[in-house]
C-alpha cells in the first residue's frame, strides 16, 4: 500500500504551489482535464439489509453505460460492503478514498451514512446520499454531503398530505387512526416527525388515538395488534420495515380485524417484492404506501426501466423502484457535476454539485436542486397502492396508473 | 525481564512515529487495534487476573459513551470532565452488578449470564431514553476538522491515534502495576482457588468488587473515546452483545491473564480481519458471510489448540519468560 | 382495554411460552447433565427452522410431518457434536467452552446466510392464518397446535428419564458423576446421548417455530439468550422448570407489552432473570 511520508508531502506541496502559480498565469493550459470519475458505492451487502443493498447495487450497475450516453462522461464504480455497521462503514469509506475514489455514494442505513458523511467531510470528498432519512445527516453543517432523498420530516409531511388527498379522492372521512411504528433508527425518526407535524395539519379529518411502538427484532406481534384492535380505530398508520409489515398483516388476519386501510406515511415494506410473495395477492393487496417513487410517465424512468429489464431480465423495476431510482439518480448527479466542473478535485466538484439543477430526472418531484445544507427539498411522494400483487401509482393524478380504493375490502371478503 | 522492558520501549517508540508513515486507512486500522488493546486489557483485569467472566462489557462502553456525550451535547462540558463522570457512572454500575452477584455467591456461568442480562436490559432501556436520542441515535455536534481542538476532542484522526495510544499505554501500565502489587496477588489467588483464598483470610468479596470496579472504570474511558471518535451513538449498536463478544476475543486469543496478550490479540485479530477482507476482494468473491465463517473456524481452531492464547508461546520463544514460568507475563 | 382482549393476549402468551419452554428444555437437559453452556443453542434451532422451511418449499411437506424426521436427525447431530467437538472441552475452563461454541454458532449463522440468503423465510400452510372463535376468545390455531406438540414432547422426555434405563442412567450422571463412573456407566456415551436428546428437542422446537415465525440467518443469538433466561428462571436441570419458565416469560412479556410500550417488553425477561439470580439463584423449581 503506498504511504506518503511527511517529506514527500512537503515536496508535493511545494511543487503544487509552483505549479499552481503557473496555473494562474495560464489556466487554460494547466487545468487538469480528468478523463473519468471514480465513484465509491457503499451499500449494505451483508446483514439484515442485504437484499436492499443488492437492489440499490443494480441501480448503480446500470448507471455508467447510460450516463456515458447522456453526459459523455466516464464513471468508474468502486463497490464496497459496509455491513450495516458504523465502524465498518467508516473504514470502508477511508479505504475507498485511499484507493482513489473521488466521490462517494451511499448508504441506505442512517447510522453508517452519518459515519461516512464525517469521513467525507474530513477528507474533503463529495458524498451523495442515495437513501437515508435521519434528519441529522444534513444538519451537521457539512459542506461535502448532499442528500437526494427526503429527510424524515419531509417524508412525513408529504406522506400525510397525500393521505389527505386519498380521502378527498375517495370522499372518505375517517375520524381515528392508530399509529404503529418500529422502534429503530428510522422508525423513531419518523415517529418524532409525526409527533411534530401532525398536530399542525388541522385540515386532516382524523386524530391519532394511540401510538404503539414495537421492537425491531420482534417475532411475535400479537400483543401489538391486540392493542391496536382494542382502539377500534378507523385505519392504521404504519411505519415499518419489510418483515414486521408481513408479520403485522398476518396477525391482523388471525385476529380478524380489518381496518379501513393500512397507510404508510413514508416507510418501506409494503411495496417490496417479498411482501407480495409472503402474503400472496389476497392479503397484500390494497396496502397503501406514500413514498417517493419514480414517475412512470417520465422519459428517463422509461429508459431506465428498459435498460434495467435488459440487464436483469428476471426482475421488474417496480419492485426495486426506490432503491434503483435513487441510486441511479445519485450517480447521475455525480456525472452531471463532473461534466460541469471538469475536474475530479473535491472542492470544485462539491461546488458543482451545490449548483445542480437537473430537470430531466426520474423520481416524482421538482428538479434536482440542493439547498444550503445540501438537502434536496423538492422530492415529492407518490401514493402507491398494492393491486393484483404489484405496486401501482394511484396519486398524484398526473402520474397515476389506477384510481385509489378506500376503504379497502375486509380480509374475509377477499377472494382466495 | 530486562529484555522485555527493552522490547516494550522499542515498540512504544515505533508506535509513536508510526502515523507519519501510514495512509488514512491504515491509520484508522491502527486506531481500532489500540482501542481493542485497551478495552481488552480492561476486561482482562476482571477475567484474566481475577477470574470473573464478564460477557456484558459493552454495558460500560455504552454508559461511558453516553454519559460523556450527553454532558458535552446538553451541558457543554468538555470531554475531559465527561471522562470523570463516565468513570464514576461505570464504577457505580459495576458496583451494583458486583454487589448483587457476589453478595449472593453467584459466580462462573451464572455471573456471566447476569452481566449479559444487565447489558441487554440497559440496551433496551436506552432505546427508550429520548433525552439521549433513543433509537434515533445521539449525534454530537461536529465542527470542521481542520483545527485540532484537544480540549473538546475535535480534530484529525492523528489526534485520536495518540489518544488511543495513550489509553493503551496507560492500560498496560495499570495492568502491570496491578499484577505486581498486592491487589494483583489477591486477584490471582481468588482466580486460582476462591475457596482456598477465603480460607487463607483474603476478603474475597472486597477484592472481587475492586476487580469489577477497576475493569468497569477503565472501560468507561474506552466508551468516551468511542463517543468522540465516531460522533454518533445508537443503543442497538453500542450495547449489543456482539460488541461484548468483540471485546473479549482479543484477550482470549492473545492470552488471558497475561500482560501483553490483549495487545497482541487485538493486533492479530484486526489485521487478520482486514487481511481476509482484502483477500476476498482480490479473489473477486463478494459472498457475504464467508469472512465470518473463516473467522469462526479460526477462532474454533485457536481455542482448541492454543487455549492459553498466542502470547505465552511466543513469549517463551523470544526469551521474555523462562520456560514453564508463571504464565502471567 | 376490554377484558376479552386481555384474556386473548394472555392465552396467546401462554401458547408461545410453551414452545419457548420446549426450546429451553433442550438447553436445561444438556446443562443439567453435561454442564456445558451451549452458546450455539439458538443457532441449532434456526437450522431446524430452515430445515422445515426447506422441506416445505421444496416438497410441500407440512412441518408437522417433519417433526419426527427432524427429531431423529437432530438427535444424531447432537450426539455427533458432543462426541466430536465438545467432549474434549468438558474439563476446560468455562471461557474456553464458551468460545468454542461461539465459534460453532458463528460458523452456523454464516453458513445459513451463504446458503439461504438474508431474506426472511416462513412457512405458510393453508391453516396458518386460521383462528378458533370460542365466545369472546380468539384462539390462534397454529399456536394451539404448537403448544400441544410441545407438551407432548415434554411428556415423552419426562417418561424417558423416568422409565427408560438409559434415561435413569443419565440422571445418575447428573446426580453423582463419580458414583456413576464407579458403577460402570459409560459416561461419554451417556453425555452424547444427553446432548442428542437436548438437540432433538431443539429440532422439534425449530420445526414448530417455523410455523410461528419467519426465520433469518441471524435469528439464533436472540433465542439462545431467551433459552438461558428461561432456564435460569425455571431452574437449571429441571424440566418442569423449563416449561414453567417459558410460560412465565411468554405471559409476562405479553402482559408487559399490554401495560407498557410493547417495544420495551424485552426488558421484562431480563429483569425477571436478574431478580431470580439475586433472590433464588437455583431457579424457581428444584432440579429433580
Amino acid at each position: 500500500m503506498p504511504s506518503v511520508t511527511r517529506r514527500d508531502f512537503n515536496r508535493l506541496a511545494a511543487g503544487s504551489a509552483i505549479a499552481g502559480s503557473a496555473a494562474l498565469a495560464a489556466p487554460a493550459v494547466v487545468r487538469a482535464q480528468a478523463s473519468k470519475l471514480r465513484v465509491g458505492v457503499l451499500l449494505p451487502r451483508s446483514g439484515a439489509l442485504a437484499f436492499i443493498g443488492q437492489s440499490c447495487q443494480r441501480g448503480a450497475d446500470i448507471a455508467p453505460a447510460m450516463l456515458r450516453e447522456m453526459y459523455g462522461v466516464e464513471i468508474e464504480l468502486m463497490n464496497a460492503d459496509m455491513e450495516s455497521s458504523v465502524d465498518v462503514a467508516r473504514s470502508r469509506a477511508e479505504k475507498l478514498i485511499d484507493d482513489g475514489a473521488q466521490l462517494l455514494v451511499g448508504a441506505f442505513d442512517s447510522g453508517p451514512t452519518a459515519a461516512i458523511a464525517q469521513v467525507a467531510e474530513q477528507r474533503k470528498v463529495p458524498f451523495v446520499v442515495n437513501i437515508a432519512a435521519a434528519p441529522q445527516i444534513t444538519e451537521q453543517g457539512y459542506k461535502y454531503t448532499f442528500r437526494n432523498f427526503p429527510s424524515a420530516g419531509d417524508l412525513i409531511g408529504n406522506g400525510l398530505s397525500l393521505t389527505s388527498d386519498i380521502f378527498q379522492a375517495t370522499s372518505a372521512a375517517p375520524r381515528t387512526a392508530v399509529f404503529m411504528h418500529v422502534n429503530d433508527t428510522f422508525g423513531s425518526s419518523m415517529a418524532k416527525g409525526i409527533a411534530a407535524i401532525l398536530p399542525k395539519l388541522t385540515h386532516l379529518p382524523f386524530k391519532l388515538v394511540d401510538t404503539i411502538s414495537y421492537d425491531r427484532e420482534a417475532r411475535d406481534l400479537s400483543v401489538e395488534i391486540a392493542k391496536a384492535k382494542a382502539t377500534q380505530a378507523d385505519f392504521i398508520l404504519l411505519v415499518s420495515r419489510l418483515n414486521d409489515a408481513i408479520l403485522l398483516v398476518r396477525e391482523l388476519v388471525k385476529q380478524r380485524w380489518s381496518p379501513q386501510a393500512i397507510i404508510s406515511p413514508g416507510s418501506p415494506g409494503m411495496y417490496e417484492a417479498q411482501f407480495y410473495k409472503a402474503l400472496g395477492n389476497r392479503y397484500s393487496d390494497y396496502c397503501i404506501s406514500n413514498v417517493p417513487w419514480y414517475n412512470p410517465n417520465a422519459a428517463l424512468a422509461q429508459s431506465v426501466e428498459a435498460t434495467f429489464h435488459k440487464q436483469f431480465p428476471q426482475e421488474k423495476l417496480m419492485f426495486h423502484a426506490l432503491n434503483v431510482g435513487f441510486t441511479f439518480e445519485a450517480i447521475m448527479i455525480a456525472a452531471d457535476a463532473f461534466k460541469r466542473a471538469g475536474t475530479t478535485d473535491g472542492d470544485p466538484l462539491a461546488e458543482a454539485i451545490r449548483q445542480t439543477n437537473i430537470t430531466e430526472h426520474m423520481m416524482v418531484g421538482g428538479p434536482i436542486t440542493f439547498d444550503a445544507k445540501g438537502q434536496n427539498t423538492q422530492i415529492a411522494s407518490a401514493c402507491i397502492q398494492n393491486r393484483d400483487g404489484e405496486p401501482v401509482v394511484v396519486l398524484p393524478q398526473d402520474a397515476a396508473q389506477k384510481a385509489p380504493v378506500y376503504p379497502v375490502p375486509a380480509w374475509n371478503e377477499r377472494k382466495a | 525481564m530486562q529484555r522485555s522492558i527493552l522490547a516494550l520501549v522499542v515498540l512504544l517508540a515505533v508506535l509513536l512515529v508510526l502515523p507519519f508513515a501510514l495512509d488514512r486507512y491504515m491509520l484508522s486500522v491502527m486506531i481500532l487495534i489500540l482501542y481493542f488493546a485497551f478495552v481488552g486489557q480492561a476486561w482482562n483485569v476482571m477475567m484474566g487476573f481475577c477470574g470473573q467472566l464478564s460477557l456484558g462489557h459493552a454495558l460500560y462502553v455504552g454508559l461511558g459513551a453516553y454519559t460523556s456525550a450527553a454532558l458535552y451535547q446538553h451541558f457543554e462540558l468538555i470531554p475531559w470532565v465527561g471522562m470523570i463522570a463516565a468513570v464514576l457512572v461505570c464504577v457505580a454500575a459495576a458496583s451494583i452488578i458486583g454487589w448483587l452477584a457476589f453478595r449472593f455467591g453467584i459466580g462462573g456461568t451464572y455471573f456471566a449470564l447476569l452481566t449479559i442480562a444487565f447489558a441487554e436490559f440497559t440496551r433496551i432501556g436506552f432505546e427508550h431514553f429520548d433525552w439521549v436520542g433513543g433509537t434515533a441515535g445521539f449525534f454530537l455536534r461536529v465542527t470542521q476538522q481542520s483545527r485540532m481542538d484537544v480540549l473538546n476532542l475535535r480534530g484529525d484522526p492523528i489526534m485520536f491515534y495518540y489518544l488511543a495510544l495513550a489509553l493503551a499505554v496507560a492500560g498496560f501500565l495499570l495492568s502491570a502495576w496491578l499484577l505486581r502489587g498486592r491487589l494483583g496477588f489477591y486477584f490471582r489467588a481468588i482466580r486460582d482457588n476462591e475457596e482456598a483464598a477465603r480460607a487463607a483470610g483474603v476478603n474475597v468479596f472486597r477484592y472481587k468488587m475492586y476487580a469489577v470496579q477497576i475493569s468497569g472504570g477503565m472501560t468507561a474511558l474506552a466508551g468516551v473515546f468511542f463517543a468522540f471518535y465516531y460522533n454518533n451513538l445508537f443503543p442497538e449498536q453500542i450495547f449489543h452483545i456482539s460488541r461484548s463478544i468483540e471485546i473479549i476475543l482479543a484477550p482470549i486469543i492473545g492470552g488471558i491473564g497475561t500482560l501483553f496478550g490483549p495487545v497482541l490479540g487485538a493486533a492479530v485479530l484486526t489485521l487478520a480481519s482486514e487481511g481476509i477482507n482484502a483477500a476476498l476482494e482480490a479473489l473477486g468473491h463478494e459472498i457475504p458471510g464467508v469472512k465470518q465463517i473463516l473467522y469462526g473456524v479460526a477462532l474454533g481452531l485457536s481455542i482448541m489448540f492454543m487455549p492459553h492464547g498466542i502470547w505465552p508461546g511466543i513469549a517463551r520463544r523470544l526469551g521474555f519468560t523462562r520456560a514453564r514460568d508463571d504464565s502471567d507475563a | 382495554m376490554p377484558i376479552d382482549a386481555v384474556v386473548n393476549i394472555v392465552i396467546s402468551g401462554l401458547f408461545t411460552g410453551l414452545v419457548y419452554g420446549l426450546m429451553a428444555l433442550g438447553l436445561s437437559v444438556i446443562y443439567g447433565v453435561v454442564r456445558i453452556v451451549n452458546f450455539a443453542h439458538g443457532e441449532l434451532m434456526a437450522v431446524g427452522m430452515y430445515a422445515a422451511v426447506f422441506a416445505f418449499v421444496m416438497a410441500g411437506i407440512d412441518p408437522l410431518w417433519m417433526l419426527v424426521p427432524l427429531a431423529v436427525a437432530f438427535f444424531g447431530i447432537g450426539y455427533g457434536l458432543q462426541r466430536a467437538l465438545v467432549n474434549p472441552f468438558i474439563g476446560r475452563p468455562e471461557h474456553s467452552q464458551f468460545i468454542l461454541l461461539l465459534a460453532v454458532a458463528l460458523v452456523l449463522v454464516n453458513l445459513l446466510l451463504v446458503f439461504f440468503g438474508p431474506d426472511a423465510r416462513g412457512v405458510l400452510v393453508s391453516y396458518s392464518l386460521d383462528s378458533y372463535q370460542i365466545g369472546p376468545l380468539l384462539i390462534d390455531k397454529v399456536r394451539l397446535i404448537c403448544a400441544a406438540v410441545a407438551l407432548i414432547t415434554c411428556a415423552i422426555l419426562f417418561a424417558i428419564f423416568r422409565y427408560l434405563s438409559f434415561g435413569k442412567a443419565i440422571r445418575a450422571c447428573a446426580d453423582n458423576l463419580l458414583g456413576a463412573q464407579v458403577v460402570g456407566l459409560n459416561v461419554k456415551h451417556l453425555y452424547a446421548l444427553t446432548f442428542g436428546l437436548g438437540t432433538a428437542c431443539v429440532g422439534i422446537a425449530g420445526c414448530l417455530m417455523s410455523l410461528l415465525v419467519d426465520v433469518t440467518p441471524g435469528l439464533g443469538p436472540a433465542y439462545t439468550l431467551l433459552a438461558f433466561v428461561i432456564v435460569i428462571i425455571g431452574g437449571l436441570g429441571s424440566m418442569v422448570g423449563a416449561l414453567a419458565g417459558g410460560v412465565l416469560i411468554g405471559v409476562s412479556e405479553s402482559v408487559a407489552g399490554l401495560l407498557f410500550t410493547p417495544s420495551a417488553k424485552g426488558m421484562v425477561s431480563f429483569a425477571l432473570m436478574i431478580l431470580v439470580l439475586v433472590f433464588r439463584p437455583q431457579g424457581l423449581f428444584k432440579a429433580r
